[in-house]
């Protein structure tokens, strides 16, 4: 049996240039203090850092924006169902602007905010909660698979494609997105084991946003989800989830290694989720007011704009401007909603199989006539 | 002359050699050859990144195949046992049987599930099951079975051709058969999705598949020097079902006997009766009968042979529907 060394080679901290990245006592990665302070081993060119920060602010803001307007449309019931990002901006955003275009993404279902950073529209993300489609977007040229609902099926997805990718002796990597709750499915252990198994050339990103509906991580698992790493193979790396530099950072340095064929990697993200599970959900009934505002003193976006204001990277300007892209893409967003339509459940029989067989083509024939026979 | 397992093994080969992207994965299918042998010496001639000995994960298997043909691969996934798939079954009739649906009809996903189904090998439990029904009810899926060496051959070749996942059933006591395969320049008997009348005959419709077709083969044979002319049909696809053949049969013999392993209790022979009565009520001579395994959990392989349809309970069904 040979053994792995985990840590091996060292990954490349973006920001320094240097390997290893800065762990803070608790140990996980931090890069920005929940105040906006910078860490002190961060000496990247400032004028870079400075434009990659309003960039990733930038992605972050909008996906709120449209996040928030989707909330609204549920409560006027435009949409049947929402699952708002709100609070996990910084692990979305900073993770997929840390990856290629064409390295491929499997995403959970809440992971609005990467999706609108890989220009996934408005319409493609509110068509599925409308209910007027099981999934929004044709993946090809975002290279972002639709959503899974059924949870951590698709790190095994992510898995196979990377085999795949492997196969085909492509440099891209596949990255995929599961929580805390996703992380109990067998299929998780399973996806994991594969990937380490294969050194797969991919990435586990889970945002631990401490609940998994009304069950707290603690619940969960006995121990942090990124010391399964060490258990299948992975290279674990813990990072603040709130801070989207060190996101970026981590993401950045894990998805190089596993490029380079070093083999999978599992990076765990702790947030919070600050809204509901979802639009159906009470969140009241299950955690106090207390835990809820302590996580909004470290909310994403609040960070980002302190550390902005320090370091004299935003000014009224960029604010504005940014804030009237975002409302825009509001409009847009209540605009396009507004405009899907039901489809014709008669052509749902001819997307069941490559073909219609005899039995299903009697069955839309006779619906269809049924149909017809209430008409005028 | 090649065993249904040989005959299973050079079509896979062939699909192999037709088409690049095709892999076959399983539990123990490379170096072993598989527990049955289907895949033997494939590894040796494909290599270790098309024939791939996978962890021991059902979901595993199948949710990665889904995901290598998201890529652009053709996946043939063994199963090892028929009991072994339930693991796999959210991968199976969440992911794989829906993708082409969610998908609005733009994704379809070519993987092929091989299952090795059903009893009378002796087997202990989990070993021995017909969980089609499962299937068959699930849209999205082809579920086939193969009962002859020929069939073996041409329907995995035609299954992995095809842009659809599918559920292929092997009936594991009929591995060892011998039979003729068509040759190549013949090309495929039938399409995949076609039944097959296997014995013609005038006075009762033996509707059948899997492992129980050489048993209404057999019955009807023992059958005919009392006079009973009984005509067998292979059903071969379970999902999408050839209804027409099988209405053609019936309204000309006015009896049909339906037989499979399952138990008849909500099994799949339930909706064959329920077409054959919607389609042929009015050339129905009989109420139609079912025979099939009872509603059980498969019992212990010593008393197997009691729980399987065999030729005495299926000339039993055919006293009845005659009498009628």
């Amino acid at each position: 049996m040979t053994t792995v060394d985990l840590a091996d080679p060292p990954v490349t901290n973006p920001f320094t240039g240097t390997t290893g990245l800065p762990r803070t006592s608790e140990g996980w990665t931090q890069l920005v203090t929940p105040d906006g302070r910078l860490h002190p081993e961060v000496d990247a060119d400032r004028d870079a850092l400075g434009r990659l920060t309003r960039d990733l602010y930038r992605g972050m803001r909008l996906a709120r924006r449209l996040d928030d307007e989707a909330f609204a449309l549920q409560r006027q019931g435009e949409l049947g169902l929402w699952l708002q990002c709100r609070g996990q901006e910084a692990a979305q955003v900073g993770s997929v602007a840390a990856v290629r275009a064409d390295d491929y993404v499997f995403p959970s279902y809440r992971e609005h905010a990467a999706a609108l950073w890989r220009g996934i529209g408005p319409a493609d993300l509110l068509r599925q909660w409308r209910g007027v489609a099981h999934s929004g977007w044709d993946p090809e040229p975002y290279s972002f698979h639709i959503y899974t609902l059924v949870l951590a099926a698709q790190l095994l997805h992510a898995t196979g494609y990377a085999l795949g990718v492997q196969r085909d002796g492509s440099d891209t990597v596949v990255v995929t997105y599961f929580g805390d709750g996703a992380a109990s499915e067998g299929d998780a252990s399973e996806a994991m084991n594969i990937a380490a198994v294969n050194a797969a050339p991919m990435v586990f990103f889970c945002q631990n946003n401490q609940w998994a509906i009304s069950t707290p991580t603690a619940s969960q698992t006995r121990t942090p989800i990124h010391r399964r790493g060490a258990g299948f193979g992975l290279r674990s790396e813990w990072v603040d989830g709130n801070d989207v530099l060190a996101v970026y950072a981590v993401t950045s340095a894990v998805t190089e290694h596993a490029r380079s064929g070093n083999g999978p990697a599992i990076v765990e993200a702790t947030t919070y989720r600050m809204g509901g599970h979802s639009t159906s959900d009470d969140p009241t009934r299950y955690r106090t007011d207390d835990e809820l505002k302590a996580w909004r003193a470290r909310d994403p976006l609040a960070r980002v704009e302190a550390l902005m204001r320090a370091e004299g990277w935003s000014d009224e300007a960029f604010l504005g401007e940014i804030q009237a892209e975002a409302d825009e893409l509001a409009d847009r967003t209540r605009r396009e909603c507004l405009a899907l339509e039901a489809p014709d459940l008669a052509d749902a029989f001819a997307t069941v199989l490559a073909d219609v067989p005899q039995l299903l083509r009697e069955e839309r024939d006779a619906f269809v006539a049924y149909r017809a026979s209430f008409l005028d | 002359m090649l065993t249904l397992c040989q005959a299973l093994n050079s079509g896979l080969r062939r699909a192999m050699e037709d088409d690049d992207k095709v892999l076959l994965m399983g539990e123990d299918v490379g170096r072993l050859g598989g527990v049955f042998r289907v895949t033997d010496g494939l590894q040796k001639d494909f290599g270790e990144a098309r024939v791939v000995d996978t962890t021991l994960a059902e979901s595993g298997i199948i949710g990665t195949a889904i995901g290598l043909a998201l890529r652009g691969y053709r996946p043939v996934c063994e199963i090892q046992f028929d009991g072994f798939v339930y693991p796999a079954f959210n991968q199976i009739v969440s992911q794989l049987a829906k993708m082409r649906a969610r998908t609005g009809g733009r994704t379809g996903l070519p993987v092929v599930v091989r299952i090795p189904v059903g009893g009378g090998i002796g087997a202990v439990e989990h070993h021995s099951e017909s969980n089609e029904a499962y299937f068959a009810h699930t849209a999205g899926l082809r579920v086939v079975y193969c009962a002859s060496p020929d069939d073996a051959h041409w329907m995995i070749r035609q299954a992995v051709a095809g842009d659809d996942p599918v559920i292929f059933y092997e009936p594991k006591r009929r591995y060892w058969v011998k039979g003729e395969v068509t040759p190549e320049d013949a090309g495929p008997p039938l399409p995949l999705d076609r039944a097959r009348t296997v014995r013609p005959g005038t006075d009762v419709t033996l509707l059948t598949y899997g492992g129980t077709v050489a048993t209404c083969v057999a019955a009807a044979e023992a059958a005919a020097p009392e006079g009973r002319d009984i005509e067998v049909i292979d059903l071969r696809s379970i999902s999408p079902l050839d209804v027409a053949t099988v209405e053609e049969s019936v309204r000309r013999t006015g009896r049909a006997v339906v037989v499979h392993e399952a138990p008849t209790f909500a099994g799949f022979g339930a909706e064959v009766v329920a077409q054959v009565t919607s389609r042929c009520f009015y050339s129905l001579e009989a109420p139609v009968e079912r025979v099939g395994g009872f509603n059980l959990p498969y019992p212990p392989a010593k008393v197997e042979e009691e729980y399987l349809p065999d030729l005495d309970r299926i000339l039993d069904a055919v006293d009845r529907v005659l009498a009628a």
